[in-house]
C-alpha cells in the first residue's frame, strides 16, 4: 500500500526537476534541426527541395513506432504487475504517439504527391501506418469507454499489447511487399545509404523529437496524477461522506422507491 | 542563402514543403499548448481541493 503511493510521489519530485531540462533541450535541438533542414541542407539532385519534407516526415515516423513500442511495454507492465505508474505512462503517451503518426501520414502524403504523383496508395507501408494511427485512436477511445476507469485501462492495455504485431509489419513492409515507399536508408544492415550532410540534420531532429516526447510524457503523467488525486479527494470529501451517510441511513423503503423509478 | 522569395519558393515545391512543416508545427505545437493548459487546470483544481480539506478539518 505504501509502495503504491511512494512511487508516484517520487515520480512527481523527479519529473519536476527533469522537465525544464528536457523541454529546453528539445526546443534547442528542434530549432537547430529546423535551421539545418531549411537553410543549410542543399536541395536533392533528384527530388529538389521536396527532400526537406524528410526532416519532419522521417523523425515523426520513427517517433510513431517508438512511442507505440513504449505504449505497448507500459501496457504490458500495467497488465502483469499492476504498476499504477505504468498505466499512467501509457495513457499519457498515447495522444503524443497519435500526433506523431498524424504528422508522419500528412507529411508523407505531401511528399508523395510531387514525387510519386499520388497523395495516397493502399500499399503495405502506408496502410500499416494508417492502422497504427487507428490503434492509437482505439487505445484512447477504450480508456474512456467504461464507467469503471480500471476496466477501460485494462481493455486498452490489451489492445496496445496485441497491436505490437503491427510494428514489424510496418518496419519490414518495404522489404516484404512491392510498394512505392523506398526501403530504409538509415536503420538498415550495413552502413546508411544517406549522405552525412543529410543524416546529421535528420538525427538532430530525431533526438529533438525524442526529447519533446519525453517532456510531454512527464507533463501529461503529472497531469493524470493530479487529476486522479483530485478525484480521490472529491470522493472522500466531507460533503460526499455526508451524502453517503444519508443514503445508507435512509429507510430501505425510500431507496427501493428510488430504484424502481429507474434513477440509481 | 539567396533572396527571401527564392527561399519561400522552395524550388517550385512551396505548396508541398510549407504545408508539411505547417502541419507538424500546428499538431505538435497544439499538443504542447493543450497539455500545458490541462496541466495548469489539474494543478489548480487539486490545490483548491487540498485547501478546502485543510479548512474543513
Amino acid at each position: 500500500m505504501i509502495r503504491r503511493f511512494l512511487i508516484p510521489s517520487q515520480f512527481l519530485g523527479l519529473s519536476a526537476k527533469l522537465l525544464p531540462w528536457l523541454s529546453s533541450f528539445a526546443a534547442l535541438l528542434i530549432a537547430i534541426g529546423l535551421y539545418l533542414a531549411l537553410f543549410v541542407v542543399p536541395p536533392d539532385y533528384q527530388q529538389g527541395d521536396t527532400v526537406r519534407i524528410m526532416y519532419v516526415h522521417v523523425p515523426s515516423a520513427w517517433m510513431a513506432l517508438n512511442v507505440y513500442l513504449f505504449l505497448a511495454v507500459a501496457s504490458a507492465v500495467s497488465l502483469v504487475w499492476r504498476q499504477p505508474l505504468a498505466d499512467i505512462a501509457a495513457q499519457a503517451a498515447a495522444p503524443i504517439g497519435a500526433a506523431f503518426t498524424f504528422v508522419c501520414l500528412v507529411s508523407g502524403s505531401l511528399w508523395g504527391r510531387p514525387m510519386w504523383g499520388t497523395w495516397w496508395v493502399w500499399d503495405a507501408r502506408l496502410t500499416s501506418v494508417l492502422v497504427l494511427f487507428f490503434l492509437y485512436l482505439g487505445y484512447i477511445a477504450l480508456v474512456d469507454a467504461f464507467d469503471d476507469p480500471s476496466r477501460g485501462a485494462r481493455a486498452a492495455s490489451v489492445l496496445a499489447v496485441v497491436g505490437v504485431i503491427n510494428l514489424p509489419i510496418i518496419k519490414f513492409s518495404v522489404d516484404w511487399w512491392n510498394t512505392l515507399h523506398q526501403p530504409a536508408s538509415v536503420l538498415r544492415l550495413g552502413a546508411p545509404t544517406i549522405y552525412l550532410s543529410m543524416l546529421i540534420p535528420l538525427l538532430v531532429m530525431a533526438v529533438g523529437f525524442t526529447l519533446l516526447f519525453a517532456a510531454l510524457l512527464l507533463l501529461r503523467m503529472r497531469t493524470l496524477l493530479f487529476e486522479r488525486r483530485a478525484r480521490a479527494l472529491r470522493l472522500h470529501s466531507p460533503a460526499a461522506a455526508a451524502a453517503r451517510r444519508e443514503l445508507v441511513g435512509a429507510p430501505s423503503e425510500v431507496l427501493l422507491r428510488g430504484a424502481s423509478k429507474g434513477d440509481r | 542563402m539567396r533572396s527571401f522569395a527564392h527561399f519561400l519558393a522552395m524550388g517550385g515545391f512551396a505548396s508541398f514543403v510549407w504545408p508539411a512543416y505547417g502541419v507538424a508545427l500546428a499538431v505538435l505545437g497544439g499538443l504542447v499548448l493543450l497539455s500545458l493548459r490541462r496541466y495548469r487546470l489539474s494543478r489548480r483544481a487539486l490545490e483548491r481541493l487540498e485547501n478546502r480539506d485543510r479548512r474543513g478539518r
